[in-house]
């Protein structure tokens, strides 16, 4: 059996990279890197009860009571296990990556909608991003990026943008045939109808991939503390690493909290805007 | 006035269209093509001229192409080859954004499920194609609410279209084609998916808006006794091609071939024929400076028991029994006015069956036909009305 030098190549192919497209990777970090300080400057530099505020009204406004009663206890009790500013910063981690996420994955999936060609062949691609092992990222974002938060939001921009991806192009395509054929025939332009036919229509199926693409994110974020993104995942990483179970814990609880939380909103937006439709 | 006018329409579904074309005019069938080349047709040949104002129906099972060749006259299916004409403007050549024009101020669309847009209000949706001509917000709002109104549905201007019945759904479909104004309305089985009584409903009601705006219409339908009732003129459509075109009356009275007559056979003829194509011509009639004896001898000779009289202008006056003037002759009298029972049916040419069939169960005389002169056109015996009833052409007399 021949045994094809796959990993050489790939390491080749990395190792030119970094050589030859050294300023472009540059440009993305430097990028990438205000961002994210941008993000976490902002959250970190609004009051706790501020915050804490609102957050219960947009949960609130979006989810109902319940969601908002279930938010400000969450927010309090890591507050009360001192890990605030620590779950900002994935915050402001997560904030960024699906930020870029859905800039690329959404017009990407609209022109997946528009062409079948595309379609087939993006599709394998989505399945490799979002099935490949997330640790594989790592090493070639540090390659890319060095160590610390940008190799991290670019490794979780990969994992997690499949998804928003898919149900976009998912969503325009399931635009009943009809409707369109209607706008057309009342003289839409091909920018007229994306815009006042297909992306309402498809907006929470849209929504749907934004939810799935922040849950993967935050996910992803977690590991990448692994490559010195900081954040939450940095305490669970600690408490694996010192064996300090109390400490992982309370890191992995705040996770799960936020994670809640912003599941919870994003979803209950695509809940109410099908809702509105169909009531 | 010609509105539209479409010249030797092909569509031909599948891969190589135009090499396909050769086959189908050396008069292969739809069948044979389908077989060896894996091409559908989905119209065959097709011409019209459809007259401004006009309710033009195109009839035809599922699969006859009606609804490709509804779809060609906009374009939303390109045609193989063919032309149509609108004003004396050749879609066909039209580029992308004269054909935009033209689909958003000359032709207006109705679709057999409503095609709403359901993220939007009733309002909004029949404000659609003006929005799309960047019509200003208060414009296109006033003009939405004077069509819901035409069709209407005032008062629910700020519903969802899901919170509406089929048939109100529909008339919101109306709304939004007659909101732009346009000449030509196209309305692919508009009525199909609503239940019987709405279906109804919605027929008159598009009949008597129609009596207003005068808008040339092309009527898309399955339905041959919808086709009837609501068209002008009808093309009936059988494999892609147009087997017949003319009014309802004339297909049915004359079907063109075998396929139509079959089709025509179960209709309700009573609320189709006319009273104008079942008269018979008025050749025995008295005149009113006529004596006694004078009209004895005609209803004699023409072996009748009654005859309606007329003056010079030909216009009714009455009729008079055999049993009468012979009575009047015996009392040495010569005056018809004297026994003329002015107690006659009259109606016009375009009576339907129906309404005459009442008449003849109160009355044992004839009808008579007249025009709005009272002038008579001609009479109606009761073996007419059963045999356009039965659709067949009485050969007595």
């Amino acid at each position: 059996m021949i045994r094809l030098p796959i990993g050489v190549y790939v390491e080749k192919g990395v190792d030119w990279l970094t050589i030859h497209w050294s300023s472009f990777f540059v440009g993305i970090k430097v990028g990438i890197e205000s961002i994210i300080n941008g993000f976490e400057f902002i959250y970190i530099g609004i009051p706790f009860v501020i915050m804490l505020a609102l957050i219960a009204a947009l949960a609130y406004v979006t989810a109902g009571k319940r969601t908002a009663i279930f938010s400000v206890a969450g927010c309090l009790l890591i507050k009360s296990i001192e890990l605030w500013e620590m779950t900002m910063s994935t915050f402001a981690l997560v904030t960024t990556a699906t930020l870029i996420a859905l800039l690329i994955g959404v017009p990407m999936g609209i022109w997946m909608s528009r062409s079948d060609r595309l379609n087939k062949y993006m599709r394998p691609v989505l399945d490799f991003m979002q099935t490949m092992p997330a640790f594989v990222y790592l090493i070639p974002a540090v390659y890319f990026f060095d160590l610390g938060p940008v190799p991290g939001a670019v490794a979780t921009i990969i994992f997690a943008m499949p998804p928003i991806v898919r149900l976009t192009s998912l969503g325009i395509r399931q635009v009943p045939a009809d409707v369109v054929e209607a706008s057309r025939s009342f003289g839409a332009t091909p920018k007229q109808m994306l815009f006042k036919v297909q992306i309402p229509l498809a907006m929470p199926t849209i929504l749907a991939g934004l939810n799935q693409t922040i849950m993967l994110s935050l996910s992803m974020v977690v590991i990448s503390a692994m490559i010195g993104s900081g954040g939450l995942g940095d305490v669970v990483l600690k408490g694996i690493s010192q064996m300090k179970i109390g400490d992982g814990f309370e890191g992995g609880l705040a996770v799960v909290i936020l994670a809640m939380i912003l599941d919870r909103i994003t979803q209950s937006i695509g809940k109410s805007k099908k809702q509105r439709v169909n009531k | 006035m010609t509105k539209l006018e479409v010249k030797n329409l092909y569509k031909i579904f599948g891969a190589t269209p135009n090499r396909v074309m050769e086959r189908l005019k050396k008069g292969q069938s739809k069948k044979e093509i389908l077989k060896e080349t894996d091409h559908g047709i989905g119209v065959n040949n097709a011409s019209f001229a459809v007259e401004e104002g006009e309710i033009f129906v195109v009839m035809g099972l599922s699969g006859s192409g009606k609804s490709t060749l509804i779809r060609c006259l906009n374009r939303l299916i390109e045609p193989t080859s063919g032309e149509v004409f609108i004003d004396n403007q050749n879609i066909m050549q039209c580029d992308k954004a004269q054909l935009r024009e033209v689909r958003r101020k000359k032709i207006g669309m109705v679709f057999q499920n409503f095609a709403l847009l359901p993220h939007r209000s009733i309002e909004e949706n029949v404000a659609f194609g003006l929005e799309i001509q960047n019509q200003k917000l208060d414009d296109r709002m006033k003009k939405a609410h004077e069509a819901l109104e035409l069709v209407g549905l005032k008062g629910y201007e700020k519903s969802m279209p899901s919170e509406l019945s089929g048939g109100m759904q529909q008339r919101v479909g109306l709304a939004r084609a007659l909101a732009t104004n346009p000449d030509i309305l196209l309305m692919d089985e508009a009525f199909s998916a609503l239940d019987p009584l709405i279906r109804k409903e919605m027929q008159d009601e598009l009949l008597s808006l129609q009596s207003k705006m005068q808008k040339t219409i092309i009527f898309i339908t399955h339905d041959l006794d919808e086709a009837l009732k609501i068209g002008d003129r009808i093309a009936i459509m059988k494999d892609g091609e147009i087997v017949q075109i003319g009014t309802p009356e004339e297909i049915l009275k004359s079907p063109a071939n075998d396929y139509v007559k079959e089709f025509v056979q179960g209709v309700n003829r009573v609320k189709v024929v006319t009273a104008g194509s079942i008269m018979k011509p008025a050749d025995t009639l008295v005149y009113t400076k006529d004596g006694a004896r004078v009209a004895v001898r005609k209803m004699k000779d023409a072996n009748i028991s009654s005859v309606f009289m007329v003056d010079k202008q030909k216009k009714i006056k009455g009729i008079i029994t055999i049993e009468d003037t012979l009575k009047l002759i015996n009392s040495g009298k010569d005056d018809l006015s004297e026994i003329i029972d002015r107690d006659i049916n009259e109606v016009s040419p375009d009576t339907l069956i129906e309404d005459l069939i009442p008449l003849f169960m109160n009355s044992k005389y004839p009808v008579v036909v007249t025009d709005e002169e009272q002038t008579i056109k001609g009479i109606i015996f009761k073996v007419s009305v059963l045999a356009g009833i039965m659709g067949e052409e009485v050969v007595n007399d």
